[in-house]
């Protein structure tokens, strides 16, 4: 299995779904060998062997930076010097030769590889061994640049890997559909398992009303609570939030807005927020953590996810998890496996803006809103998603073999 | 002994709630004109349902009852379908009328607006009740002698005053749980009334048909003439009664599956059969006995594996809803706007409430609920920002009555 990141030293939902599938494919029975770029103890994780590629710390700005696809400016790994371990090319040059030690060691069964960081690994791990290779995609170059075009290096190195693949996984048919499309990839060999939610991940948690005292108390003067907990980038299509916020607030003026993260958005959010008049009622949070992160779901009356292009998105199911209701925009996967919640396209701020207000109007429609999400995604489990996997795991191999 | 069949045929088409928003409470009072390709688009939708069931089925019933003296049938037409049909397909409705002409069609009572008002205002139930006696009069020269509430919605109360109000008959489902040991196959009469009859859906064998015709996972299919009429044969009882919508032949099941060949030979093959008869619903409380007495305490509707109400009334959402619909009764019906009331009657359609129901999101059941909307969330959304505009108006009205009541205070 290679990927690039693991909780607590995640950047992103990468390593959360690394982290469960991992975990519920060894109780199916699979031995896992974990590669990560960095080196880490990971004391907690005993269902697998953790390799780490280089003695880079966990919380390296390099591994940090791993969603940063559009500083990439070299193809050729040849003309990268591995060395110096200070650019993302280098860490991944030299996590590929480790890679290579270590299938000399270890024939893999099936080679697993998560997102472009590992693909070329992954596609040299399966000309060394003749093991199957199975592309894991999380995200695209295309999720990750919103709706601009994206490095044409990180386009380069992902198509060349799909195509040397002998399987593909895409969290999401929104995500199968790009891989199509953009990478002219045959439908046949990309399968569609989305991910799930470790309901037992959260426990035990109680929630901290003093942490955000000031919503509590707007709460009880009939406010209502609206909350994104995201990367401030171009791919989560924030400044349109803002704008159907605004639109929101035309016709309903007790409105909350809590924006939690950070990014290189944030300047210009709060600029527009502030030239559409609504800047007192968007709040920005900053990056949040542990217990201030999960307050931030438990105030949240309702959850959108406003992303332009969003493979999957998991924090729709941890806000689902903790009781909000959820508006998610069409172009995010995780709608795909929800019915109990609004859809809107990412742009339409009419629509957004209309869906706020019905929810701000109607105690009954952010009450069934609530419940319904609440009573279904629980449903989803990484016990089937690592099912999906093993099946897949059989054929290729089965593929490969005849 | 005679064998017979009552055919009961339901016409609707609702004027469904078009993608309406809060940005348009106040802007425009038009809650179902919208002109794109959507399912939400009513004209399209007439059209469509028109193409495939409605022109194929008529020119097949009058056919039939060309050919078969012996053929008779009961239709159910909603006072939307009227509507609809006189703006967008007047010789559609001129082809009913020709049905209604042959003396052997009789069409059923019902709320004009396909409402359930008897379950929230009995007055309104009643002014919906007499507009779509009128409208009928009108378009068919006919008055109603039976009567069935939307959704076959049915209880004690509502033969009493079905009873009370003239009618010779009332329909409502056959269904095990009331029925008990009893069949659906005779006629009844319904606890604490005097001279009406009750009729009971034979649900199994309708929805044979309504249901089940094209479903190739059932066992009896594909379902020939010949079977099924020898299930008809078995029957136990005095008649079938066969409810179902109108739109089950070319609609529910497409030409395709055989749906009007098989009706076309059912029909034939049982008139052509020596003591075989059809009744009209008037017709078999007229000529039939009632068997023995029945009641219905509990409303007990058409729909679901519950056969009650929840499918429109059952969640928050579908309450909420319906609380603030009839709440502002009084003060629409005060103003005096006609375009106002039709609105605010128009919102009454039992399909609004069924496009928010939310169970089948459990069950998983999708193909249970038609909607043309895609989430009942959605449908809500658009429902409630036309109320909210219904609203609107009434304030406007109000303060103009209080102006003018100021007015002549002054003088």
């Amino acid at each position: 299995m290679l990927g690039w990141e693991l909780p607590p030293y995640n950047s992103g939902g990468l390593g959360v779904a690394c982290y469960h599938m991992s975990k519920a494919l060894a109780v199916q029975g699979a031995t896992i060998d974990f590669v990560l770029p960095y080196k880490a103890s990971h004391a907690d994780i005993d269902f697998m062997t953790i390799h780490g590629a280089s003695s880079l710390p966990p919380e390296s700005k390099v591994h940090l930076g791993s969603y940063d696809s559009e500083y990439v400016t070299e193809l050729d790994l040849d003309n990268v010097d591995a060395g110096s371990l200070n650019t993302m090319r280098a860490v991944q040059k030299h996590y590929i030769k480790f890679v290579e030690k270590l299938v000399k060691k270890v024939q893999p069964d099936v080679i697993h590889a998560h997102d472009w960081l590992t693909m070329e690994a992954g596609v040299r791990a399966k000309a060394l061994t003749g093991a199957p290779l199975v592309v894991h995609v999380h995200a695209t170059e295309f999720d990750r640049s919103g709706e601009r075009y994206g490095n044409p290096i990180v386009h380069e190195i992902e198509q060349q890997a799909l195509l040397m693949a002998d399987r593909i996984i895409a969290v999401s048919n929104i995500t199968k559909a790009i891989i199509v499309k953009e990478y002219g990839i045959p439908e046949q060999n990309v399968e569609v398992v989305h991910n799930a939610l470790d309901v037992d991940s959260f426990a035990p948690y109680t929630y901290d009303t003093r942490n955000y005292e000031y919503f509590e108390a707007l709460k009880r003067e009939g406010y209502l609570v609206v909350a994104l907990i995201t990367r401030f980038t171009v791919q989560k299509g924030l400044t349109h939030f803002v704008r159907a916020a605004a639109k929101a607030c035309e016709k309903y003026d007790k409105f909350v807005f809590i924006l939690a993260g950070d990014g290189e958005q944030r300047d210009e959010l709060i600029s527009l927020a502030a030239s559409l008049g609504i800047a007192d009622k968007v709040y920005f949070t900053g990056f949040v953590r542990g217990k201030q992160w999960r307050d931030v779901y438990t105030i949240a009356d309702v959850f959108v996810m406003s992303s332009v292009s969003e493979p999957f998105g998991l924090t729709a199911l941890e806000a689902a998890h903790h009781n909000s209701a959820l508006i998610i925009s069409k172009q995010s996967g995780v709608g795909e496996v929800l019915n109990n919640i609004l859809r809107y396209d990412y742009w339409d701020t009419d629509r957004l803006a209309d869906q706020l207000a019905a929810i701000a109007l109607s105690p009954s429609l952010a009450t069934m809103l609530k419940q319904g999400v609440h009573d279904e995604y629980a449903n989803l489990s990484w016990k089937d998603v690592a099912q999906k996997c093993i099946s897949l795991y059989s054929r290729v191999h089965e593929g490969i073999a005849a | 002994m005679t064998k017979g069949i009552a055919l009961y045929l339901h016409v609707h088409q609702p004027y469904r709630v078009r993608p309406y928003s809060v940005f348009d409470i106040g802007n425009t009072h038009d809650y179902f004109g919208v002109k794109d390709d959507s399912k939400l688009n009513n004209e399209k939708m007439f059209y469509k349902v028109a193409e495939k069931s409605y022109w194929p089925m008529v020119s097949l019933l009058q056919s039939l009852l060309e050919r078969n003296p012996g053929f008779k049938l009961s239709l159910s037409i909603s006072g939307d379908f009227i509507d609809q049909a006189e703006e967008w397909a007047s010789d559609l409705l001129e082809a009913f009328k020709r049905l209604v002409a042959t003396g052997r069609v009789e069409i059923v009572g019902e709320t004009y607006y396909h409402s359930l008002a008897f379950f929230y205002n009995r007055q309104e139930f009643e002014a919906q009740v007499a507009l779509h006696r009128k409208r009928i009069q009108e378009v068919f020269d006919y008055t109603p002698t039976a009567f069935r509430n939307t959704e076959l919605a049915y209880n004690d109360d509502l033969a009493k005053w079905a009873d009370h109000t003239g009618y010779h008959a009332v329909l409502a489902e056959g269904w095990d749980k009331v029925l008990d040991w009893r069949s659906p196959n005779y006629v009844y009469k319904p606890t604490g009334t005097e001279n009406i009859k009750l009729l009971t859906k034979n649900y199994k064998l309708s929805d044979d048909i309504a249901f089940r015709f094209s479903d190739q996972a059932w066992n009896e299919w594909p379902l020939s003439t010949g079977k099924y009429v020898d299930w008809l044969e078995s029957a136990d009882g005095q008649l079938v009664n066969l409810f179902m919508d109108f739109e089950t032949f070319g609609e529910h099941q497409w030409a395709e599956t055989g749906i009007f060949s098989f009706i076309e030979n059912l029909v034939d093959t049982w008139s052509n059969r020596e003591n075989h008869v059809f009744y009209t619903v008037t017709g078999a409380a007229a000529e039939l006995e009632a068997s023995g007495e029945l009641s219905m305490p509990d409303t007990v509707t058409w729909a679901d594996s519950e056969r009650d109400l929840s499918a429109w009334n059952g969640n928050a959402m579908q309450k909420e809803a319906l609380k603030y619909l009839y709440d502002l009764q009084n003060d629409v019906l005060r103003s005096f706007d006609d375009d106002l009331i039709r609105d605010w009657r128009l919102l009454q359609s039992s399909d609004h409430f069924y496009y928010m129901a939310t169970k089948w999101l459990r069950d998983g059941d999708v193909h249970t609920y038609f909607s043309p909307y895609d989430s009942p969330y959605d449908s809500f959304i658009s429902y409630m920002n036309a109320i909210r505009d219904v609203r609107l108006r009434v304030m406007a009205h109000n303060k103009g009555l209080l102006s003018t009541q100021n007015h002549s205070e002054a003088e």
